[in-house]
């Protein structure tokens, strides 16, 4: 199987060039075959290569491919090449699996619209971007990929190119695009420099080479924890801007202009995990740079708890789930920082499944109430939609982390992780643990449970969502509920199948200073029935203000007024960075460097030069007089010099 | 190639004095700065006259001062190429002189001048 | 240098042509210059007597004298010049630019003929010096060479016959030019 991983890849290339090309004369029918069979066999591919590695020991399950050589100058030499190891491959069946079903769910979906061969072939493209992504096996490929689904990621948020987003803000849709790139590429430029730095540090840009020297590093110490930290913070700095983490988190939640399949596959299970598994995959380096491990820790879990506050006031119901994806991403993100790094890909994992159901779900809601997004006029759904309604449930208790889903188990891992390494850091994360049970169920009960709240046309026009739209749902929901039992603490698969695709380049011997910390067992589920605890204290809480009695939630909002206001403002962060950087960058830009640099320096050198020779000329033009004996005159003047230099010879 | 014989002259000596042939001669330094000084002279007629006939005979002043120089040449290396070439250099003086005077008409019928610097069409 | 009557000819020809040829140059009346420059042909193919060139001697007077100069004035008289102005506008600078060139180019030939000015590390001057000096010295072999018609002809119509042949071509397309040139424009 090793030879045919490049299939993997190559799949959704194919759909997307058959649909990008041709999908404007096909029916719709036609185009969604198309797109989601090459997700399938995408998928297909992926299981039999997962079946095939399973087949190997754990320390020989890498799988490479190398198709061509892609550069080759002097000492830098970069080829197109795949590695297939355990974390790879746990991310290529993630993102070709919920990718598979999101396809299926879009036909469904975008059915009737204008661009619908546009949304499959970028969905393709995005696929193979991402699987890019994630199966390149050097920096370079990796950061291809990376600025791929950057791309799609605007192609697909401005997919509606002429509506407008926001109502209050003027934001159109092609705008939040703009603005989901413009975000990203200021961590793009970090993670180039962390690229560079690489290289220069380690002479080499491929996986295994770097990250073998970088494990002999740990028993040798040849390169310095300074440079360690270096590369890892630069690193951490694009993963924050493709993750959405503090400060770069500003463009997801105006990221949801875009359709909701893609809010979904992107903005939910796949993209922004890039920055996860980036981090994940350059774990040797973080180990050996503690600072820059603390620094992600903290960084993460400032962002969980600062999105999950903006969350409790949000009312548009993709907003919600937005703020919860940052909220969640930054869980995964925590994870990394103190050493658990298979926890933050198990959390990926099952938050990729909960998560784009909730996403699906929400645009399940959306189409049987023909469009409305705000969870204020919807109400009482639980029995118009109960399909939606129970996988939707599923979700939330899920990412409430109600014992014995899946999100229960990979959030109590990071939890226990958390706590070996610092109670502080703890007590924070359970919070917000709690806050995130709060504002989910605070979605739940306003959407589903209560009096309708919509209005007539709407309620005449309620229906279910059709199959092709209910079954993945349904799918995922099982997977959000099983999904986590991979991964339960003292038997956990999870852990044993990807942790020597992380440790086998520390060489025996070598100690590690994170991820080795050792806890006793009962302390473990202490902890984790604390967790229960918390979890349903802030269901109980959200079911007090929002259902128990009518009118609760507005009088708490008029008590807590200035709190109130400011996280419905988004603690007007979007205000601060445009008054900070938006208009005195384009003040600049128009008044300096147009008016000045382009106007008159740029101009000004390429008409003055111009200018120069039309000046010279004309003085030089003086020589032709017309007169003929000028001209002898001159002719003379030659030989005589001529003859003189001869003479002087 | 074998030409044909001319028959032979009943002339009288009298050849030997109108055409004496001549063994030595000045010294060649003193033919040289004569023909450079001529040369200098048909220079600066070219240069300082504004009539057009004038500075056109200054051209043939030159071109003579060169014959002279070749002339001088084909004496004394005893080489009879240079009055061949002088022969030439009249033949093209001969036709340069036809054309140019043919052209300084022409001009004179347009312009109504020959003062070479008041024909300044080609002034920028 | 010997006093003959070779060296006492060379002297008579050499100031009459310097000095026709001055006045040439200098007079105003562009017929006098004429005159003049015929007066220096003359003088010329005395020279050219003295250098055993008698054929070109003859070809020089027939054909400059003769033909050249006799058209030049014709067309003087054609154009009816008058004298030319005395002074010129403001183009003093340029008199005395050009006198200057002039001096300066005559002094590099002599310069080069002389060589008694060169600096003392220039091989080619000190070298042509020498071949000059050597043939200043003069010939004193009897064998020279007569540049009378006989051998000139014999030396036209064998080596050089192509450069005659094409020598006729010239004139005959300087005589074209000439006639289409000066054609009156008959409309």
């Amino acid at each position: 199987m090793q030879n045919y991983i490049w299939l993997i890849p190559f799949f959704p290339l194919v759909g997307f060039i058959i649909n990008g090309l041709l999908g404007r004369n096909m029916n719709e029918k036609a185009v969604g075959v198309i797109g989601a069979g090459a997700a399938l066999a995408s998928f297909i591919t992926a299981l039999l290569t997962f079946n095939d590695l399973l087949g190997l020991s754990p320390e020989a399950r890498v799988f490479t491919q190398t198709l061509y050589q892609w550069m080759a100058t002097g000492n830098f030499g970069v080829d197109v090449a795949f590695r297939i190891d355990a974390l790879s491959m746990t991310m290529v069946l993630v993102v070709t699996g919920v990718g598979f079903l999101i396809h299926v769910y879009s036909i469904g979906y975008m059915h009737g619209e204008r661009g619908f061969f546009r949304f499959f072939a970028f969905l393709n493209l995005f696929t193979f971007a991402m699987l890019l992504l994630v199966m390149g096996s050097n920096f370079l490929l990796m950061f291809v990929g990376w600025e791929g689904v950057g791309l799609c990621s605007y192609l697909l948020i401005g997919f509606y190119y002429d509506r407008i987003f926001d109502e209050t803000t003027g934001l159109t849709c092609a705008g939040a695009g703009t603005k989901a790139f413009v975000v990203n590429r200021i961590g793009d430029f970090g993670f180039l420099l962390g690229i560079f730095l690489i290289f220069a540090t380690f002479g080499s840009l491929d996986f295994e080479t770097v990250f073998s020297k970088a494990g002999a590093s740990l028993a040798t110490h040849e390169v310095s924890t300074g440079v360690f930290t270096a590369i890892a913070l630069l690193l951490f700095i694009g993963a924050t801007g493709k993750s959405a983490q503090l400060p770069l988190y500003v463009w997801l939640p105006d990221a949801m202009a875009g359709p909701t399949p893609v809010s979904a596959l992107i903005h939910a299970a796949t993209m922004v995990t890039a920055g996860v598994y980036m981090v994940v995959r350059c774990s040797i380096i973080y180990l050996q740079a503690p600072i820059a491990m603390e620094v992600v820790a903290i960084v993460g879990l400032a962002t969980t708890v600062f999105a999950a506050t903006m969350a409790i006031t949000a009312t548009d119901i993709k907003k919600v789930l937005a703020y919860s994806t940052v909220s969640q991403l930054g869980y995964m993100f925590l994870a990394c920082g103190v050493g658990a790094f298979t926890a933050g890909i198990f959390h990926l994992m099952t938050h990729a499944f909960f998560k784009a159901l909730l996403f699906l779900g929400a645009g399940s809601v959306m189409h049987a109430l023909s469009g409305e997004t705000q969870i204020t006029k919807m109400g009482g759904l639980k029995k118009y939609t109960p399909t939606t309604f129970w996988t939707f449930l599923a979700g939330g208790l899920a990412i409430a982390g109600v014992p014995g889903l899946s999100g229960f188990f990979s959030k109590d891992e990071i939890l226990w992780k958390t706590f070996l390494d610092s109670p502080a850091l703890y007590v924070i994360a359970l919070a917000a643990a709690g806050v995130t049970a709060f504002y989910m169920f605070r979605m739940i009960f306003s959407v589903f449970y209560g009096a309708p709240r919509m209005d007539a046309a709407v309620m005449h026009h309620l229906h279910e969502s059709p199959k092709v739209m209910t079954v993945p749902l349904m799918i995922l929901a099982v997977l959000s509920i099983i999904g986590g039992y991979v991964g339960i603490p003292h038997l956990n698969q999870f852990e044993h199948w990807l942790e020597p695709a992380l440790t086998r380049f520390i060489p025996a011997g070598a100690s590690l200073h994170a991820g080795t910390h050792e806890g006793s067992f009962s302390l473990e589920l202490g902890l984790m029935a604390l967790s229960v605890i918390v979890a349903l204290a802030g269901i109980y809480l959200a079911y007090q203000i929002y259902l128990a009695k009518i009118g609760a939630a507005d009088q708490w909002a008029r008590r807590l007024s200035g709190i109130y206001n400011l996280l419905k403002r988004k603690y007007y962060v979007d205000e601060i960075y445009d008054a900070l950087f938006v208009r005195p960058l384009m003040w600049l830009s128009e008044n300096f460097f147009w008016k000045i640099f382009d106007v008159k320096i740029i101009d000004g050198i390429v008409n003055g030069s111009a200018k120069l020779f039309g000046g010279l000329a004309s003085v030089l033009r003086r020589w032709q007089t017309g007169i003929v004996q000028n001209y002898a005159v001159t002719l003379v003047l030659g030989l005589i010099i001529i003859l003189g230099y001869l003479l002087a010879r | 190639m074998q030409l044909p014989t001319l028959p032979k002259a009943n002339t009288p000596s009298i050849q030997k004095f109108i055409t004496p042939t001549i063994r030595v001669f000045m010294p060649l330094v003193y033919y040289l700065l004569l023909s450079a000084l001529l040369f200098g002279i048909g220079v600066a007629g070219v240069l300082l006259r504004r009539n057009a006939i004038v500075i056109f005979m200054s051209i043939e002043l030159m071109l003579n001062a060169v014959n002279l120089t070749f002339v001088a040449f084909a004496a004394h290396l005893k080489n009879l190429e240079g009055q061949i070439f002088v022969f030439f250099v009249m033949i093209v003086a001969a036709a340069e002189v036809a054309v140019g005077l043919a052209l300084i008409v022409a001009i004179f019928r347009v312009k109504a001048t020959v003062f070479v610097d008041e024909i300044n069409l080609m002034k920028w | 240098m010997a006093i003959n009557l070779q060296s006492v000819l060379f002297f008579f020809f050499s100031v009459v042509a310097l000095l026709s040829a001055i006045m040439m140059i200098l007079h105003r009346n562009p017929v006098y210059s004429a005159i003049f420059l015929i007066v220096t042909f003359f003088a010329l193919a005395g020279f050219y007597v003295l250098l055993n060139a008698p054929f070109v001697a003859s070809v020089h007077i027939i054909v400059y004298a003769g033909a050249i100069m006799v058209l030049f004035l014709f067309v003087i008289m054609l154009l009816n010049l008058k004298r030319d102005a005395i002074r010129e506008r403001g183009k003093i600078v340029r008199r005395v630019f050009a006198t200057l060139l002039v001096l300066i180019l005559l002094a590099e030939i002599a310069v080069l003929i002389g060589g008694s000015i060169l600096s003392s590390n220039s091989d080619g001057a000190i070298a042509a010096q020498q071949t000059i000096v050597g043939l200043a010295n003069g010939s004193s072999d009897t064998t020279t060479v007569v540049g009378n018609t006989k051998a000139i002809g014999r030396e036209l119509f064998t080596t050089y016959i192509l450069p005659f042949e094409i020598a006729s071509v010239l004139l005959l397309v300087g005589i074209i030019g000439a006639v289409i040139l000066a054609k009156r424009n008959l409309t």
